[in-house]
């Protein structure tokens, strides 16, 4: 009886040796939660990717939402495909402010993500912290009657805890701006998240980016705008309380991307051409 | 279904209520219920990681050593929350961006705890499927009836849809401002608990003391 025991005991695979040891056994204590944490791995993996495709989906209709918020275009009601028709996507060569008409925007995810178009940001020039970035950038335009009316530019930066991506709207003078709007960032919620605040995005329209020597002056300051009959005002969007550094992260990012090393050249040249047409 | 299984899923409704009777869970009863579209998709996703979360730990019971047993069970709380956090951003993406981290923090939520400490480890996989079950529709009910009262007060719409015509629509309801406020759920839980206590006299606690008069001030005459 015993030895019948002891065989069967020898004869179990390492799985049922285990499950047989006492409850509070080391071999338990130590085995429980390995095997739990990679059942658990797997069943978040596995979810992850098969509903990878649909959050794709929504990402990207989050990401023409806000581009259209930022133009202030959405309307109640309206499809956001079908108002997206109205914006015509660009691929800009950022070095030299010219369009790359040669690269399809609708291949033009892959292109931004291509590793041979990266380009390393000089430190002293890396005010949003990106350490590198794409030399294409897609801008969208919005024509009305053949006239530009509006530019709609990609930026992103880090923040206080994340990498920021949004969209700044600018009118066809290529300074004032339209609205500002982010899609995606992992901002403190109730703190540096409030820049989903409709009310603090508000703040943004009609301010101008550049001085009259072309320098990028636009900032989020600390606290209010204190006196909004300075000549400085206009430059400058009030801070959100408890949300400093990501305030100095917006001011950063948006200093980088209308710099010399950002958008400056291409701002630059449609400020020559601004009776361009399409 | 037997009496027992009957009494845990229906007790925890009025009876025993996660919310108004036990006052676990209020951290996202005050964030979530502004409206009622994101209460009910938590009130979803709480239910549901309630359940399977105790269907799976009741069936690992006698295998979780006592001494790291919360490391297992929150391990297994964690995926079935970031499985139900996945489901709403592929499939309620908008409401889930207003419930941003609050989908999240179930984890942490002590109704989901204190089931599987106190029933899922000692009883078998279905009656912890439906204490579960059971709990979180007691959860689900109070954090409807909170949000239906601050939607409808608040903003004088259910479920996004007008019902009371505000003035900024052009009707005659001035809202209330205060039910969009986290202090607004403290009244409405306030009135909620003593609405059960009246109604169920015997949900009232006895006074752990009470104040008596031991001498009394002489006066003269």
């Amino acid at each position: 009886m015993s030895k019948s025991a002891q065989s069967r005991g020898e004869g179990r695979g390492w799985l049922s040796r285990v499950l047989g040891a006492p409850k509070n056994s080391m071999t338990k204590t130590l085995l429980v939660p390995l095997i739990v944490a990679l059942f658990s791995a797997v069943m978040v993996a596995g979810a992850a990717i098969a509903l990878r495709p649909q959050y794709q989906a929504n990402q990207e209709r989050n990401r023409q939402q806000n581009i259209l918020a930022a133009a202030n275009l959405l309307q109640p009601g309206v499809s956001t495909a079908s108002l997206f028709e109205r914006v015509e996507p660009r691929v800009v060569d950022l070095a030299t402010g010219d369009y790359a008409p040669d690269i399809d925007p609708s291949t033009l995810e892959r292109a931004v993500r291509d590793p041979s178009t990266l380009v390393t940001v000089p430190p002293e020039l890396d005010a949003a912290f990106i350490k590198e970035r794409s030399r294409y950038a897609v801008v969208y335009l919005l024509y009305e009657a053949d006239r530009l009316q509006q530019i709609i530019l990609p930026v992103y930066g880090y923040g206080l805890w994340s990498t920021m991506y949004g969209y700044v709207a600018l009118e066809s003078d290529a300074n004032t701006i339209v609205g500002l709007r982010f899609y995606q960032h992992g901002e403190t919620p109730g703190l540096g998240a409030e820049i989903d605040n409709p009310k603090w995005q508000d703040l943004w329209s009609g301010k101008k980016i550049y001085s009259d020597a072309g320098e990028p002056l636009i900032e989020v300051v600390k606290g209010p705008v204190l006196s909004a009959s300075r000549s400085s005002a206009v430059h400058q969007v009030d801070g959100i309380s408890g949300a400093t550094l990501t305030g100095r992260g917006v001011t950063n990012l948006l200093q980088y991307w209308f710099g010399a090393h950002g958008f400056g050249p291409y701002l630059q040249s449609l400020r020559e051409n601004t009776e361009e047409t399409r | 279904m037997t009496p027992e299984a009957k009494a845990s899923l229906f007790d925890p409704l009025i009876k025993e209520n996660p919310i108004t009777i036990q006052i676990l869970g209020l951290c996202s009863a005050l964030a979530v219920t502004t409206s009622m579209m994101p209460a009910l998709l938590m009130s979803l996703a709480v239910t549901g990681v309630l359940a399977f979360g105790g269907a799976v730990i009741s069936a690992i019971r006698r295998h979780i050593p006592d001494n790291v047993r919360i490391v297992v069970q929150l391990t297994i709380i964690a995926s079935l929350v970031i499985v139900a956090d996945q489901i709403l951003k592929a499939y309620a993406f908008e409401t889930s961006r207003q419930l941003s981290v609050f989908v999240s923090l179930i984890v942490t939520n002590c109704i989901v705890l204190a089931r599987v400490e106190t029933f899922a480890m000692k009883n078998n996989v279905a009656a912890s499927f439906v204490d579960g079950l059971g709990n979180g529709l007691g959860y689900s009910l109070a954090l409807m009836t909170i949000a239906a009262i601050r939607e409808l007060l608040g903003a004088g719409s259910l479920f996004g849809f007008p019902v009371l015509p505000t003035l900024a629509d052009g009707g005659w309801y001035y809202p209330n401002g205060l039910m969009l406020l986290p202090p607004g759920v403290y009244f409405i839980v306030g009135f909620l608990i003593w609405g059960i206590r009246s109604w169920r006299v015997e949900q009232v606690e006895q006074p752990e003391f009470r104040i008596r008069h031991v001498h009394r001030a002489q006066t003269d005459s």
